[in-house]
């Protein structure tokens, strides 16, 4: 996310508009964004609608014992279309800007 | 029978195998290259198994005291656990994750959705994609699923 925020310029000069998708609540994800300084789009997701049309249930993972979302990233084109995922097998592991930029570059 | 030394080095991989455990989630995690593979943290408890194996050698040396032996190996014991935490953090219970089968594929149609954003006002993936970015038009959106804090 802080690599997200530290590249979101050149996400920006490409066209691609980063989306972050949690099932926290919209004022925790406010009290994140203000405290960490990010300023893309967080989407609030608490009944797993997008998280479960994506798959990405990962059961009873959360503080609370709560559904969460396993650790996912998406490139989607105009058309909607998805054009390059990044389904990680270690949630430490993440895609790193660089390489979603490459992805983005070569949108048409 | 010399006096009793404080075994430093013992207590010095102890705290600093503990640290290299911590510092994974709490520090390393925040730089790429220390968090695809946690080499600092490695490289922090091979530190740690050396002062630890220089801690032993001097308490198990003649004429030292059998408490002295016994917190040694208590030390090298508590290490050995932080190690094996670190190993299931790290290594192995960040993989327990669910199969996904189903998930979007490359190519496919990316499912819609509508959401609330942080001011709790909806927003839907085909606002998002046609949405223009500094006045011109948008080229995609790259949706990061994330665990969440809370």
């Amino acid at each position: 996310m802080r690599s997200i925020q530290k590249n979101l310029d050149q996400f920006n000069a490409v066209g691609i508009r980063p989306v972050a998708i949690s099932v926290d609540s919209p004022e925790e994800s406010r009290e994140l964004c203000q405290k960490a300084g990010y300023t893309f789009t967080f989407l609030s997701d608490p009944d797993l609608e997008a998280i479960g049309r994506y798959d990405l249930v990962h059961k009873g993972q959360g503080i609370k014992g709560h559904d969460i979302s396993r650790p996912a990233e998406f490139l989607v084109d105009a058309t909607g279309t998805v054009r390059w995922r990044m389904l990680t097998e270690n949630i430490w592991v993440r895609a790193r800007p660089e390489q979603i930029l490459e992805v983005a570059k070569a949108l048409q | 029978m010399e006096k009793p030394k404080f075994n430093w080095s013992i207590w010095m991989g102890v705290v600093l195998s503990i640290f290299a455990f911590l510092s994974y989630p709490l520090l390393f995690v925040n730089w790429p290259v220390t968090r695809d593979f946690p080499w600092a943290n490695i490289a922090l408890f091979v530190v740690a198994a050396f002062l630890l194996f220089v801690g032993i050698r001097r308490a198990f040396a003649p004429g030292r005291r059998r408490l002295s032996k016994i917190f040694s190996a208590l030390g090298a014991l508590l290490s050995v656990l932080v190690l094996g935490m670190f190993i299931l953090v790290a290594f192995i219970g960040s993989r327990w994750l669910p199969a996904s089968t189903r998930a979007p594929q490359v190519s496919q149609k990316a499912p819609g959705f509508t959401l609330n954003d942080t001011n709790g006002k909806p927003v839907s993936l085909t606002e998002l994609v046609l949405q223009p970015i500094n006045g011109k038009p948008a080229k995609g959106v790259l949706l990061i699923f994330y665990r969440g804090y809370w």
